[in-house]
């Protein structure tokens, strides 16, 4: 589809172009929120609100207060530094499990795949607030069940690091299997064949010849498990407490508790972090597509 | 194999790193609970920077105290207590109380007597209402709205009836998403005698009444669950009028300027203040006793109001409430305390509430979501 | 074949094959095995935990144990009050469950049966204390100085004659110490027992039981305690609050699960719920059609963008990709605070929609803390999840096909229709249904932007457990949520299969 043919009709290309715009409105849509954030992040007052000065494009009506208030403000500072200490961890757990089992799942003999499929993927499927409920029961009063009964541990993991990282491990997996199953389909055989023809053990193989290969996929996955813990509120609300206050804690108790555009500043930043992550991953998956010896189109 | 177990052993190490890293609760660190916005940084800036500074031991805030009940029974069946003090009002005070949830106190034993030597329950006095209950503000909720929104020739509203009155003052409303006040304000404006509100509320008949009376008003009101919402909105634009804690209205109008005005017939008065959850640790206990000896002085109170316009509980603090602390204007006519805002009062029965909160409560939410 | 093929080593072929597909197989389940143990306990555990409660009810036995026994013998048909010895035991659980303050859980729990016991319970739980019984004690303790002492006491209640004796003192005698014990934590040999204990001992003494120490009790007017209940509140007279304790006093209950479909347990089995408390299945309806919207809204926007991005050059395609994916990687809850400054009625849109002329000033559109406000803002977080999956598949539709169509003939819209859509069919599956179970398990947007008529049936879910502590009928209804959910899932496997899901990756 590159351009209008010469010999389209008038209908054609009024088509043509009349699709363009509806598919540019779209992406307006999609962007719209966002370009509202940016300059509202700015505002001179304490609201989410386009003052007359702002509009009016007044320097008085413009501000960094809030970026201050964020980069001063100890709470705020706490919750980045939580959100910095939770999310790779439990990205760094979801990634190397999710990856391991992945491959085991892309043998090609593998029983029960469908119902081990359906549990793996389970976290993306269960509503959110059903499973931060029932983990908030359960990491409460940890138990292991035996046929005699249960036996109660000892500890409790709500309130805890350890509970809020095993809970944003466990959310970020299905993205982990997602991801690197699919790239593990389009994955040629031959290629450790021939590597543990050639001598090398499983391991070599593993880091040498399949890792850089499904590596783009592992990453998205990762990117993807990140986001999810650094985006997620309703599980850290429950199981973490305020020790633990993440990013989105903070933003949400905000919203409910003191509008205040801070919110839109840390968000402001947020979306400059995930554009420069984008790019990364575009640029990644170009070089990836080099390696495998696709030319980019 | 050797793959599981290189990554396997990685993960281990880095939960390993990760719990020598949990906090759980350190030494010299303390959750305090309480409302988050205006009233938190009064808080902040009245006690717990100066505490800090004291003591070395660093405050952590929670913004949890609406959801302070419900979050004490789950963290009570754990037995899994993260908080150190709790800030709540005075209803949720005496529910945490019936329920073993908070811990009885001695008041004369644990907060410090007035400067003049009186006694800490004297001094307190009747704002005692509970044995777990450690006041620290007299608050209400009251009304505030868009002055520049009054129809022209009108009488700006007064206070909670005109809420009720579509027809002088149209435009969308903002009420609590609880029957406390809104129920008592339905039956005071609906024609019920002050004194007989209580009474009348117990029965069905006088609940269908204050029900029939929010119906008129159901669909030109937004209900909100925080504090901060009503100003938000008022700010906005998108409210005439409504209801919201008389300090964050304060916030609005003196210090962000904004075109509203308070509406103070009917305020709902309320006490705010602490309560220590049980099940802390004998050395947890004894840090949180001394910040609270600390914050609930005759000073500290009397400077908390110098932020936000709620009144001491204390009567001593009351001849020590000064100017605000930026912007220099005297508190003391902005308290809902002062006469000129306190003629038409409703005092809050909170053992009435505790009571019926659960049977109203029911009531109130399947009546919204109809 | 007579014999069997040999593999290299000697041993039969099939054999040898068989066990390399055996130790292929282990080696995959190797592999598997540590995230599906971590998934097991971390997640489907707590799942399987949290549906548990929907239909746990120890509560009730666990605080009145002697009302539940004694009630048990009460023909709760006949609409009548249960007789003494319910009250007697209804005596003794409550004093023991105020110390232990139990009582105002109990009562919040049958509150959600019957409106009106959590007060009824607390009240109770204040007056019970009070109640005129301590005219047994005094008389006790006037007959003979050893009813006052409490090593006496204590001698008595280790003897197993005594004990089988007075069966009623000794179980209250007992509840008694236990609770002095960890309640006030004293001692009962140096505290003298209560009233209720000495009321039990009345009643034993009324059964014919002989006591240790006779005494003369025919001097002594008895204390009805139904009329103490009675001064109390008279709502202790309301059969049906007798009935409410009888019918959820066993472990487990289906009450939870009827009272999330606006059902009860009646006199007369399973019956409607009062008019004025169904919300549920108006709820779960307008969390069905709602998602449905939302489903719908993302085909309609999502099928064009997914169409250009996939017949876009790769590079182009790629570029747009971000644009996409930008709102997705952007935090929910400002997402929607966005979309609250645009749609609130003083807001961005309808001040443009003002100042365009389309909209009256005084009329502005109502779009937002309602049904409106939810489908947008929800359309916009979900509609990657629309365009990703359709995007992956109709990258694999050949363009080829569609000119085949058109050279042989076909209009732009049949080479379309009959053509590329069909194929594309799949993709629209997998996002529909992605779209249909992410949006029913919502509740943070619906709580900001859908004021009280665009909620879900999971903003509920969050209320009971975080406001009314309901957490049994939040369970509940979970439960049948999820049981939605998976069946979503299960066709979805069906038509599509969940290794066909890509995310942009």
């Amino acid at each position: 589809m590159s351009g209008v043919p010469i010999y389209a009709t008038t209908g054609q290309r009024i088509w043509y172009y009349g699709f363009r715009v509806i598919c540019g409105l779209i992406f307006f849509f999609l962007i719209a929120p966002i370009l509202v954030i940016i300059p509202l992040s700015f505002n001179a007052q304490d609201f989410f609100t386009f003052t007359p000065e702002m509009l009016a494009f007044d320097p008085e009506g413009y501000s960094t207060k809030h970026y201050e208030d964020f980069f001063s403000n100890s709470d705020w500072q706490l919750a980045l530094r939580n959100s910095l200490k939770i999310a790779p961890v439990a990205t760094l757990i979801s990634v190397s499990l999710g990856t391991l089992a992945a491959i085991g799942l892309s043998q090609s003999h593998v029983p029960f795949r469908r119902g081990i499929m359906a549990i793996l993927i389970s976290p993306m499927i269960v509503p959110l607030i059903i499973s931060a409920t029932g983990m908030y029961f359960f990491y409460s009063n940890p138990y292991i069940p035996t046929p005699f009964g249960k036996i109660e541990l000892p500890f409790t993991l709500t309130g805890t690091y350890i509970g809020v990282v095993l809970a944003h491990a466990a959310l970020g997996i299905p993205f982990v299997i997602i991801t690197v199953t699919a790239t593990l389909v389009g994955f040629d055989r031959s290629l450790t064949r021939a590597a543990a023809n050639m001598g090398a053990g499983p391991v070599t193989t593993f880091f040498k010849v399949q890792m850089p290969l499904i590596l783009p996929g592992v990453v998205s996955g990762g990117l993807f498990a990140f986001i999810t813990s650094f985006d997620e509120v309703v599980v850290v609300l429950f199981v973490g407490s305020a020790g633990q206050k993440t990013l989105p804690w903070q933003m949400f108790t905000g919203l409910r508790e003191q509008i205040s555009p801070t919110i839109l500043a840390v968000a402001t930043i947020l979306i400059a972090v995930s554009v420069v992550l984008l790019f990364v991953v575009e640029l990644l998956r170009r070089r990836s597509e080099r390696l495998r010896g696709i030319t980019p189109s | 194999m050797k793959t599981t177990i290189t990554l396997m052993a990685t993960t281990c190490l880095t939960l390993t790193a990760a719990m020598a890293n949990a906090d759980g609760h350190m030494a010299g660190e303390m959750t305090i609970v309480s409302w988050g916005g205006a009233y938190s940084s009064s808080q902040q800036n009245a006690y717990h920077d100066p505490y800090m500074e004291k003591t070395g031991i660093s405050i952590i805030n929670d913004e949890s105290s609406s959801e302070a009940v419900a979050k004490l029974r789950a963290m009570n069946e754990a037995g899994n207590v993260t908080w150190d003090l709790v800030d709540v009002e005075a209803a949720d005070a005496i529910r945490l109380c019936d329920e073993g949830l908070a811990v009885e106190i001695d008041a004369d034993e644990v907060l410090a007597a007035a400067p003049d030597g009186t006694s800490a329950s004297d001094d307190f006095g009747d704002s005692l209402i509970s044995d777990c209950f450690i006041p620290q503000i007299v608050f209400s909720t009251t009304f505030g709205y868009r002055t520049d929104m009054v129809p022209e020739g009108v009488e700006p509203p007064k206070g909670a009836c005109d809420v009720f009155d579509l027809e002088t003052y149209p435009g969308k409303r903002a009420l609590n998403r609880n029957p406390i006040a809104n129920m008592e304000w339905a039956l005071l404006c609906d024609g019920v005698a002050y004194e007989d509100v209580y009474d009348t509320l117990e029965t069905e008949e006088g609940q269908a009444k204050a029900f029939a009376k929010l119906d008129t008003i159901k669909d030109q009101t937004i209900w909100w669950t925080a504090g901060a919402e009503t100003p938000q909105l008022l700010a906005d634009g998108e409210i005439f009028m409504g209801s919201t804690y008389n300090g964050r209205l304060f916030s609005v109008i003196a210090e962000q300027d904004q075109p509203v005005g308070m509406a103070w017939d009917w305020q709902m008065f309320d006490l705010d203040g602490w309560v220590i959850p049980t099940g802390l640790s004998d050395e947890r206990m004894a840090r949180v006793m001394d910040y609270l000896e600390f914050a609930t002085d005759t000073q500290r109170l009397a400077d908390q109001a110098k932020y936000i316009s709620y009144g001491p509980a204390r009567a001593s603090s009351a001849p020590l409430v000064g100017d605000h602390a930026t912007l220099g204007i005297p508190m003391a006519e902005h308290m809902p305390t002062d006469p000129a805002n306190a003629t038409n009062t409703f005092y809050n029965n909170y053992l009435w509430w505790a009571d019926y909160r659960d049977d109203l409560d029911a009531k109130f939410q399947a009546w919204l979501s109809q | 074949m007579a014999e069997d093929m040999l593999a290299a080593d000697g041993r039969p072929l099939k054999a040898s094959l068989n066990r390399a597909l055996r130790r292929q197989k282990l080696r995959a389940l190797m592999l598997i095995a540590p995230l599906l143990l971590f998934i097991m306990v971390s997640f489907v555990m707590p799942i399987f935990d949290m549906l548990f409660r929907s239909v746990e009810n120890q509560i009730v036995s666990e605080t009145l144990p002697r009302t539940t026994l004694a009630l048990q013998d009460w023909d709760a048909t006949a609409a009548q009050l249960p007789d003494d010895p319910v009250f007697e035991a209804m005596y003794t659980d409550l004093v023991l469950a105020a110390e232990y303050k139990s009582h105002t859980r109990l009562g919040s729990r049958l509150n959600y049966e019957m409106t009106g016991i959590s007060s009824l319970f607390r009240k109770s739980g204040r007056a019970v204390g009070r109640f005129d019984t301590d005219r047994y004690t005094d008389a006790f303790q006037e007959a003979d100085p050893a009813y006052a002492d409490p090593a006496q006491w204590a001698e008595w209640m280790a003897d197993d004659e005594i004990r089988a004796e007075l069966p009623r003192t000794a179980d209250a005698y007992d509840g008694w110490a236990k609770m002095l014990v960890s309640v006030e934590d004293e001692l009962p040999v140096e505290e003298e027992p209560w009233d209720f204990v000495y009321t039990a001992l009345y009643a034993d003494a009324q059964a014919g039981a002989d006591l240790p120490i006779s005494v003369d009790l025919s001097g002594v007017e008895p204390v009805s305690l139904q009329a103490q209940f009675e001064d109390i509140d008279e709502d202790w007279l309301d059969p049906d609050v007798w009935l409410t304790i009888k019918r959820y006093s066993p472990d487990y209950t289906s009450g939870y699960f009827l009272n999330s479909v606006d059902l009860t347990k009646g006199a007369d089995g399973i019956e409607a719920r009062p008019e004025n408390e169904q919300i549920y299945i108006t709820l779960f309806i307008r969390t069905m059609i709602m998602s449905m919207s939302i489903m719908g809204m993302c085909v309609l926007l999502g099928y064009p963008i997914a169409w250009l991005l996939a017949n876009l050059t790769d590079r182009t395609a790629n570029m747009l990709m971000i644009l996409v994916l930008l709102p997705f990687w952007t935090s929910l809850l400002v997402r929607t605070s966005a979309w609250k400054v645009l749609l609130q009625q003083e807001g961005v849109i309808n001040d443009i929609l003002v100042w365009i002329g389309l909209v009256a000033d005084n009329d502005r559109l109502q779009m937002i803390n309602n049904q409106t406000g939810t489908i947008i803002a929800m359309t916009h977080i979900l509609l990657p999840f629309m365009i990703l999956p359709l995007y992956s598949v109709m990258k694999t539709i050949p363009p080829s096909y569609l000119r085949a169509a058109k050279s042989l003939g076909a209009t732009n819209w049949t080479a379309f229709w009959r053509v590329y859509f069909p194929q594309s069919v799949p993709g629209i599956g997998a996002g529909c249904i992605l779209v249909f179970i992410l949006a029913i398990g919502y509740y943070i947007t619906p709580e900001l932007v859908g004021g009280t008529k665009g909620v879900f049936i999971s903003n509920r879910i969050a209320y009971h457990i975080s406001s009314s502590l309901n957490w049994g009928l939040a369970a509940a209804l979970g439960t049948i949520l999820l049981v939605v959910v998976m069946l979503l899932y299960w066709v979805y496997d069906k038509i599509v299969g969940i290794d066909n899901v890509k995310l942009g990756g």
